[in-house]
């Protein structure tokens, strides 16, 4: 069935967020967007308010009647409302999670991965072996107060005791749920299945238990399903029950409301399928920085809580040092004085940079922001830990050992960033370089920016589980990815290896699409930029000596390379970059990088 | 006439406060609907579950867990004290016996016979929640707490660190731009609340906790001195739970700012009044700001029982104040308020007011003003 039109929002925690996406001419296309203040708060108490607000936008824009008695029209008769309607939601928190697992590296990691990949924040992991006493885990379980708990542990058959003991903890705390006093907190229990009674009786009057399969069943194996769909079901029935106007919400959806970073981490999952390449994506936000990967096929998630580009403004600058931050700012500022502009972005997180020296100031930031959240996703991304590896003759001289991340930049196809700092950057460029100085992607690597944050929408509408609906919903979804929500920035093609300032460490041979011919010599630690449109163009790679362009050292690569809104950008840095320590040297490389790209207003 | 939304701070000359005041657990609720509290007044009290301990009977006895209740001298819901017998194994012949004794005071929540453990709970931790405010129960909720109405002025600052204090305010500059130094704190100040201008440096707020000063109110403070107060770096402003005997409250923002005039004059004029201060602050979604109370006497109340004028937003006429750089902390009256978006020097393209700040013009993006009300 063809789906005429789609209305999705994106309950966020400050902004509702409404697209309205119809099939015009053949194609599905966004139409209209409209966006309201979040009510979930008093004075409001009623998420829906701001739904009906972000959709009354969409209505005046595009002339449509789409509300009636204060309610979304779906489906639709014919010249009012929509065909469906579909939700996503981080409003009042998002989904707060705690998890347990009895060894941290193992079943803890895997447990948190369930709970991130399904759009939770998880806000501890308990292991036996965390180091804490008991009573430290206790006391720390009733304080969090968390939505849900994931309980895991043990392989299928294995040791019962020490699940058992965490279960005993748990129950110790009897922790109570965040939202609402008068359910019993939802607790899914993913351990080793000769515990299940014990668990059962240990845990089982105390809160809402939930029992699926191992996450672990083999310490080869990791069995994330379950316990993710769980997630998600509880979610629906549990936390958004209580929070306010949820059920009204959700009584009007066709499809099950999503938690909002689930909904994004599912569209980069079924991109990365669909056109089986790998894809980092991220979402830079004012609270928190989410990053989604996929490598080899697996699909991870992480969420940086506390760095963000207002409301945590100032951890980023704790956590990254204030000498990073200022190895990127253009210009001489004291230091006592950036720190206090930096807290009053904090305490007023509203305001916007005027200046351009302000602007320098966040984009700097961003980097900072950016990179740190990248380096503790390559850490978590990793292969499972604690198995026995097959290992030959040759691996014996490698020091290789299990857990290694699985975030290869040389493999990465397609990059995309999200989030105010990127999406809204004045230029195009900027976004394009803050992704290069932060993620550092080698080889050859599209770069794309989300336009107006709307992968939430199209993840869930990729989702939607209604037989009559699903395949055409997956188009839609599909179609305005690639044609409204992506902004194509163009490839970065950056040789890695070792080389001498003055090196010549790549020759381009390129084919436009006009068909001109150009050649296009790369010297180290230089930038050039050709401006292509989003268009193929034929590219023959010749690194330097020793340098890597993808297939090897010294080995040329013939492949097409797309531009788009920046170009090509050659990238003749080291990895990581290098950027000089003598003041003078350092404004001098960094203006020249700027120059190379049109990043800033001379 | 054109006008924009602007979150402003509260500087209230009169407004009539709810406070609920709830226990973290459900207990008992000792003040009545209408009864009058004072900020002191204990209103509700309950005792928390004790810290949980738990003891590895089975590993400490090398046993099987299965064999826990062999060995055990206590059961379920017993009361042992620190040093009590808790288990004891037969021994060989009456001999070598081991045995487990009570590490803590309390009763014995849960024996397990899998994992060979009994979890012991010491004995329960009393809480009191107290009024914080002067005023009226004006409602009791059921074995939690009251809601306070009280008539006050009130006044939020933008940022705070430290819970809950009160005393009596004292103002201890001339004006709105002096400083706070260290000479201008003595001892006469200990359990007071002290009113400054434009800034307190990180020596002169040391010698206000040295003093036991219970709060200071001011109009700016370094960012970066944070760090040798709370012993960490600041990252995210999430505040109120730290142990500091001097609650600090900033009204303007990080850095030498003048105190806004309107919330100055409001201290000045209850110079000497007793007053409830809380230095919590949350930046998120559900900001919480930091605040202080002035409870206001009968002949203070006016006739007129309405709040200050609420925030209509910005207009052409409006009184503001730049919140970011180039211009932050200048104030001027806005005298335009144009509908198209307009290109900043940083080429953002924003909606944007025309201020006028001693006389000169200048175009400054709407979101990086904040409104300040006048009488």
């Amino acid at each position: 069935m063809t789906l005429k039109t789609i209305l999705a929002t994106d309950c966020g925690s400050t902004t509702t967020k409404a697209i309205l996406i119809e099939y015009l001419n053949g194609e599905y296309r966004l139409t209209q967007r409209g966006e309201a203040p979040t009510t979930v708060e008093a004075p409001f108490e009623d998420v829906t308010r701001g739904v009906l607000n972000a959709v009354m936008e969409i209505e005046e824009l595009s002339g449509r009647t789409i509300i009636e008695d204060d309610q979304v029209i779906s489906p639709s008769n014919g010249t009012t409302g929509v065909d469906i309607y579909i939700s996503t939601s981080s409003a009042g928190g998002g989904l707060q999670m705690m998890v347990a697992g009895v060894v941290k590296t193992m079943s803890g990691e895997s447990a948190e991965r369930a709970a991130l990949g399904a759009g939770s924040i998880v806000m501890d992991i308990i292991a036996s072996n965390d180091g804490r006493l008991p009573h430290e885990k206790i006391k720390r379980i009733r304080d969090l107060r968390p939505d849900m708990i994931l309980l895991s542990g043990g392989i299928d058959g294995g040791t019962v005791s020490h699940v058992v003991e965490l279960a005993e903890i748990l129950a110790a705390a009897n922790p109570q749920p965040r939202l609402g006093q008068e359910y019993k907190l939802p607790v899914i229990y993913a351990g080793n299945n000769k515990a299940q009674d014990q668990i059962r009786e240990t845990l089982g009057d105390m809160v809402d238990l939930d029992i699926v399969d191992n996450i672990r069943p083999v310490l080869e194996k990791e069995n994330l399903e379950p316990s993710r769909d769980k997630i998600h079901d509880l979610f629906m029935e549990h936390v958004m029950q209580q929070a306010p106007g949820y059920k009204k919400l959700m009584s009007w959806t066709d499809a099950p409301i999503m938690p909002t970073p689930g909904a994004v981490g599912s569209l980069i999952e079924m991109i990365a399928e669909k056109e089986d390449i790998t894809v980092v994506g991220v979402d830079i936000g004012g609270a928190t920085t989410d990053i989604f990967s996929v490598f080899q096929g697996k699909f991870n998630r992480t969420v940086s809580a506390n760095l963000g580009m207002s409301y945590s403004i100032c951890n980023v600058l704790a956590e990254s040092g204030l000498d990073n931050v200022l190895r990127w700012v253009p210009f001489d500022i004291d230091r006592k004085e950036l720190t206090n502009r930096i807290g009053n972005k904090m305490i007023r997180p509203t305001t916007v940079p005027q200046s351009l020296e302000e602007l320098f100031i966040e984009q700097s930031i961003a980097r900072e922001a950016l990179r740190l959240s990248f380096k503790q996703h390559k850490e978590f991304a990793v292969g499972l830990k604690g198995i026995q590896k097959e290992r030959t003759i040759s691996d014996a001289f490698e020091q290789s050992t299990s857990g290694e991340s699985l975030v290869n930049m040389m493999d990465l196809d397609l990059l995309v960033g999200s989030g105010g700092v990127l999406s809204h950057a004045p230029r195009r460029e900027q976004s394009a370089k803050m992704l290069i100085d932060s993620f550092m992607p080698e080889g050859v690597t599209q770069l794309a920016v989300d336009s107006i944050f709307m992968m939430p929408q199209l993840g869930v509408l990729a989702h939607v589980d209604k037989e009559e609906f699903k395949d055409e919903s997956r188009k839609a979804a599909l179609e305005v990815f690639h044609k409204d929500c992506l902004i194509r920035l163009g490839t970065c093609i950056n040789p890695v290896g070792r080389s001498k300032p003055g090196d010549i460490v790549l020759n381009a041979e390129l084919t436009m699409p006009d068909g001109r011919i150009l050649e296009q010599e790369l010297i180290k630690d230089k930038i050039v930029r050709i401006e292509v449109p989003y268009e193929p163009v034929k590219a023959i790679l010749r690194p330097g000596k020793n340098m890597d362009i993808g297939a090897g050292p010294g080995q040329e690569i013939a492949t097409d390379i797309y531009g788009g809104t920046v170009g090509l950008i050659f990238d003749g840095r080291d990895r990581p970059i290098s950027i000089p320590s003598d003041p003078l040297k350092r404004l001098e490389a960094l203006r020249s990088w700027s120059s190379a790209l049109n990043e800033y207003p001379e | 006439m054109a006008h924009a939304y602007t979150p402003g701070l509260k500087v209230l000359h009169y407004t009539k406060l709810k406070k609920n005041r709830r226990l973290p657990i459900k207990g008992e609720v000792s003040k009545g609907k209408g009864d009058k509290v004072n900020a002191d007044d204990v209103i509700a009290k309950t005792d928390l579950p004790g810290n949980v301990n738990m003891l590895k009977v089975a590993n400490l006895l090398n046993i099987s867990p299965a064999d826990i209740h062999d060995v055990l001298e206590v059961k379920e819901g017993d009361t042992v004290n620190k040093g009590d017998m808790i288990a004891q194994t037969d021994g060989l012949f009456g001999f070598f016996k081991s045995d487990v004794r009570s590490p803590i005071s309390g009763t014995i929540e849960s024996i397990s016979d899998v994992t060979g453990q009994i979890v012991m709970r010491e004995a329960p931790i009393p809480v009191e929640v107290d009024a914080y405010v002067e005023g009226i129960v004006s409602d009791v909720i059921k074995d939690e707490g009251v809601t306070i109405e009280s008539e006050a002025a009130y006044i939020q600052g933008i940022f705070g660190i430290g819970g809950e204090s009160r005393g009596d305010l004292h103002v201890v500059v001339n004006n709105r731009d002096e400083e706070i130094t260290k000479d201008s704190i003595n001892s006469s100040h200990a359990g007071k609340i002290i009113v400054g201008g434009s800034f307190i440096s990180l020596d002169a707020y040391k010698k206000a906790i040295e003093l036991k000063v219970r709060g200071v109110v001011v109009g700016g403070f370094n960012y970066f001195d944070l760090e040798d107060i709370l012993g960490y770096t600041l990252g995210v402003a999430i505040t109120g739970t730290e142990d500091l005997v001097t609650s600090l409250i900033v009204t303007e923002g990080y850095g030498n700012i003048k105190m806004s005039e309107r919330t100055f004059n409001l201290l000045k004029k209850h110079d000497g009044k007793f007053v409830s201060v809380n230095g919590a602050t949350q930046i998120r979604a559900g900001v919480i700001r930091p605040e202080i109370v002035i409870p206001l006497d009968a002949d203070q109340i006016p006739d007129n029982k309405k709040d200050d004028r609420e925030n209509l937003g910005i207009q052409e006429g409006s009184l503001v104040r730049v919140i970011r750089a180039p211009y932050f902390g200048k104030i001027g009256e806005v005298t335009d308020l144009p509908s198209e978006l307009q290109k900043m020097e940083s080429e953002t393209m924003v909606r944007v007011a025309t201020v006028k700040i001693n006389s000169e013009s200048f175009t400054i993006p709407r979101s990086n003003l904040e409104m300040l009300e006048t009488d």
